[in-house]
């Protein structure tokens, strides 16, 4: 089937259940005159730009602006952007729930709730309806099968610790990822932030991105990611890559990414027609299927090769505590690991 | 007598006022504005001026390790570039060594290289398992050690120095071809050994060139900021340029960033300082312009041991990293081999039609590059020919400040701007005009040397000539010198151009998501690990880089490291040294 006539059916779907259709005309006429949406995400890029792309191909006359980078970046930049006056963003989503806290606190989010979340997981839904988590996954060990036999692998985050994994290891970055930066509370939650003074006695290569140790690992430069999102280095398995994915028993970080409209969006109308479809079945089906991401929509079916979230012991952390710590998280981690 | 002074003078004020003013605006723009409100910054308080900043930055362990590392850096960069750039140079200047031509192209090459794409190369080559090198060195030893780690200080030294050393080839070379052989003729006629020559006679001659292609290597690595955030940070350790950027980072520590700067910009003004004390100093009594009869030594049985060195080292600045790059671009996984398999097209599809920030990046960073080229070049054209004529009084004050930017590392320059550009009256951030201004202030010593040394190459004679012939000095311009200058102007253009788009060091603090250049989006690429779509994007920087220097060649009829093929350059060309001191620097 062609790709736009997908989309086509998927708009009609999103249509049909919609609450109101004529009002959804009138907010799609006047995102059509607004013309794009810019979207600030933390989402991985080649994922981001495919949905980006989706939505184009099923809004004609709407453009996706795709500013991709690390969630503390986005945020980063967010802010120096509103410091100098500077309204750019209409959709922000990160992957570190405390920074939907502080926007929410300087009231720059809009209150807005997209068709179809009612069913999500109470973990997704902000209770005062500014923003709701459009996509999850979950942090993970991964390693290179060729440098590793299962039976030597790492099977929990303290075997991660063991003196033999020296020179071997990579962790993605709390200062750069949103993922990173709720592992590494979820972590020290469980173990203290003596775990991570150990772990950092093994000397594990720096990486920025979440998304980078799936590279790392599979290229053979580490043989064990300490960390990472899980649907990264699912992607990178799936493409034929000597990888393969480690869930601790003991439980895996849960990290929900919230996505919201800003209070002083630019284009409002392309905005909430964006958010709905980023929200929808279908996309969030996408998001599952090809991207290997958890979501919220309780009708979303994942594929059969990696296990249901409901078959994994999560650790939450929420979103108040990780706002509150992500400056001792980011000094602390500095300390440990050098930079 | 008097009346003649004072008519003089009184035509010197008027021809001045309008340049003064266009110069005087441009320089508080571009330098006094930024830089005031840096040292502001550094020792602003709650409570009035403070030296809490400082303090802080000397009691945070974190921060002076930084400090430390770049020191170390910097000084070994210093002398590897020597031990590397200088016996290049008396080679390809002074010997019958083979290929001379050819090496001296590589080092062009290696000149004009980014680099950040380098490093980024080197993660390729010499990553400790990953490597091809090391992938290479454990299948035909057996070893278990990876023969080399480029995630480590000595990594980023060597890389660093690859495309260093060139600015203390160009300073030898250019020695070199000045000093006429004649004295080291009169040496070995009188009974000196080769050796005996070289130590007595040669090197007290290149001494100070030896020194000044130290410092201005150190002065590269000390404001490098793309090499040590793509080696060092994996490895755990911050430069000050990686550290001011991080800094930067929410929420935002712009006073600890600006303190920091301080050492940085000093260190800089320091070493210059000392550059120009040591230049200065040589008389060059020795060195007879056209004059001296150049022999070369011959090698002997040395001729082809010496060429294989050389290209040992273009191999480690260019023919490697350069392969692993199109390799990384045709692949799949850049750590297969290339099989048909492993081989695709996908990552120039992703660059070009799927990234959507590709395109908005070429277009932001051709335009910026033609806008900084085009007015730079006029902007240091009309400086120029001003201050080499000596058309206004206090003309030695415009030519140092139209020099002055050089001591403003790039980072720190960003810094500067982003404090006095972020707040009324300037609300330039987010915009390309700050991303212009910070460009045209870096790259403006460049382009003057540039075009200070054309001008200097044009005698005043002719101009003469066409004044008591009745011209106007605007009409004369036009006629006489214009067409001199041309090609030297077109040079100048040329090396801004080349410097805007390999930018990084100041545009990585002041891009904005909507204003990203090519190489913040290499770097975003990077942290996300997307290496074929970083060859990808790399190739089109280099490609870019190569057809403008074909420009300059074209338009100078020589090379741009200032040598025309067996024959000396036709004036001292200290110009071109101080022109390329800020020439790179990403």
């Amino acid at each position: 089937m062609r790709p736009t006539l997908v989309c086509a059916l998927m708009l009609i779907a999103s249509l049909a259940v919609a609450p109101s259709a004529s009002a959804q005309d009138a907010r799609l006429e006047a995102a059509k005159k607004e013309g794009k949406v810019v979207w600030y995400t933390s989402l991985a890029l080649p994922s981001a730009e495919k949905i980006a792309k989706l939505f184009e191909a099923a809004h004609p006359g709407i453009k996706v602006d795709v500013h991709r980078t690390g969630s503390e970046r986005v945020m980063s930049r967010l802010m120096q952007e509103l410091g100098a006056g500077i309204k750019n963003v209409d959709v922000v989503h990160t992957s570190d729930a405390g920074h939907f806290v502080v926007l929410k606190g300087k009231n720059l989010l809009q209150k807005y709730t997209p068709p179809g979340v009612d069913g999500f997981p109470a973990g997704f839904k902000d209770k005062d309806g500014y923003y709701y988590g459009l996509r999850a996954t979950v942090n993970v060990i991964a390693y290179n099968t060729k440098a590793l036999s299962p039976a030597e692998a790492p099977k929990t985050w303290k075997d991660l610790l063991d003196p033999r994994w020296k020179g071997k290891l990579v962790t993605a970055h709390p200062g750069y990822s949103g993922v990173i930066a709720t592992h590494v509370l979820a972590l020290v939650n469980q173990y203290g932030w003596d775990y991570w003074k150990q772990l950092a006695q093994n000397r594990p290569m720096l990486v920025q991105s979440a998304v980078d140790p799936s590279g790392v690992v599979a290229s053979g430069e580490r043989a064990v990611a300490v960390d990472g999102g899980e649907y990264t280095f699912y992607q990178t398995k799936k493409k034929g890559n000597p990888l393969e994915i480690v869930y601790p028993k003991e439980g895996v970080p849960l990290v929900i990414s919230p996505s919201a409209i800003t209070s002083f969006a630019p284009h409002p109308n392309a905005a909430k027609v964006f958010t709905d479809f980023t929200f929808s079945r279908e996309i969030q089906q996408v998001m599952a299927d090809s991207e290997g991401l958890y979501t919220g929509h309780p009708d979303v079916k994942y594929p059969t090769d990696k296990p249901k979230l409901s078959d994994l012991k999560l650790w939450s952390v929420e979103p108040e505590e990780l706002e509150k710590r992500i400056d001792e998280i980011k000094k602390r981690f500095v300390e440990f690991f050098g930079a | 007598m008097t009346a003649r002074v004072a008519r003089q003078w009184v035509a010197g004020v008027d021809r001045a006022l309008p340049v003064w003013a266009a110069v005087v605006l441009a320089l508080v723009l571009l330098m006094a504005l930024p830089l005031g409100w840096l040292v502001w910054m550094s020792v602003g308080g709650a409570a009035g001026a403070t030296l809490g900043h400082y303090a802080q930055v000397a009691r945070d362990p974190a921060l002076l390790a930084a400090l430390w590392n770049t020191v170390v850096l910097s000084f070994w960069v210093g002398l590897a570039s020597l031990a590397v750039g200088a016996p290049l140079a008396w080679l390809t200047a002074r010997t019958d060594l083979p290929g001379k031509s050819v090496i001296r192209s590589l080092v062009l090459a290696s000149f004009v290289t980014p680099p950040f794409l380098g490093a980024f190369a080197w993660v390729m080559l010499a990553g400790p398992n990953a490597g091809l090198l090391n992938v290479l060195w454990r299948s035909t030893t057996g070893a278990t050690d990876p023969l080399l780690d480029i995630f480590t200080m000595s990594g980023l030294v060597f890389v660093v120095t690859m495309y260093t050393f060139p600015y203390v080839y160009i300073m030898i070379t250019n020695t070199l071809l000045l000093i006429a052989s004649d004295l080291e003729e009169a040496a070995a006629i009188l009974g000196a050994g080769r050796l005996a020559v070289a130590r007595t006679v040669t090197l007290p001659m290149v001494a100070p060139a030896l020194a000044s292609g130290f410092i201005l290597a150190v002065l590269q690595a000390l404001a490098l900021f793309g090499s040590p955030a793509i080696l060092a940070l994996p490895a755990g350790f911050h430069t000050i340029t990686t550290q001011i950027w991080a800094l930067f980072q929410y929420p935002p520590k712009v006073e600890m960033a600006a303190a920091i700067s301080m050492p940085l910009l000093l260190a800089t003004a320091l070493l210059l300082l000392v550059q120009k004390r040591l230049l200065g100093r040589r008389g060059y009594a020795a060195i007879g312009g056209k004059g001296g009869q150049r022999g070369q030594i011959p090698l002997g049985p040395w001729r082809w041991p010496a060429l294989l060195g050389c290209l040992a080292v273009m191999a480690c600045a260019i023919f490697l990293p350069y392969g692993i790059l199109a390799k990384a671009a045709l692949s799949r996984a850049w750590a297969q081999p290339l099989s048909w398999s492993n081989l695709t097209l996908g990552n120039f599809a992703f660059t070009f039609f799927e990234y959507s920030a590709t395109r908005a990046a070429i277009v932001n960073t051709l335009e910026l590059g033609l806008a900084t080229a085009t007015i730079g070049a006029a902007l240091v054209a009309m400086l120029s020919y001003v201050t080499n004529r000596r058309l206004v009084l206090g003309h030695q004050l415009v030519a140092f400040l139209a020099l002055a930017p050089i001591v403003i590392p790039g980072v720190v320059l960003a810094v500067a701007l982003f404090i006095a550009y972020t707040r009324p009256p300037f609300l330039l951030y987010g915009t390309l005009a700050i991303l212009f201004v910070a460009y045209l202030t870096k790259e403006m010593p460049v382009g003057y040397a540039q075009s200070e040394a054309t001008f200097r190459a044009i005698p005043p004679e002719l101009e003469d000539a066409g004044r008591i012939l009745g011209a106007g000095r605007l009409r004369i311009l036009w006629d006489v010198t214009a067409p001199l200058a041309r090609s030297g102007i077109i040079a100048a253009w040329c090396f801004i151009f080349i410097g805007v788009i390999r930018e990084l060091s100041a545009s990585i603090i002041l891009f904005s998501p909507a204003t990203r250049v090519m190489s913040v989006v290499i770097f975003d690429l990077k942290e996300e690990g997307q290496f074929g779509a970083i060859a990808v994007l790399g190739i089109v920087m280099l490609a870019l880089t190569f057809a403008t220097v074909l420009l300059v060649q074209k338009a100078l009829g020589r090379d741009v490291l200032g040598v025309r093929e067996g024959e000396p350059p036709p004036r001292p060309r200290r110009a071109d040294a101080d022109a390329n001191q800020n020439g790179v620097g990403s």
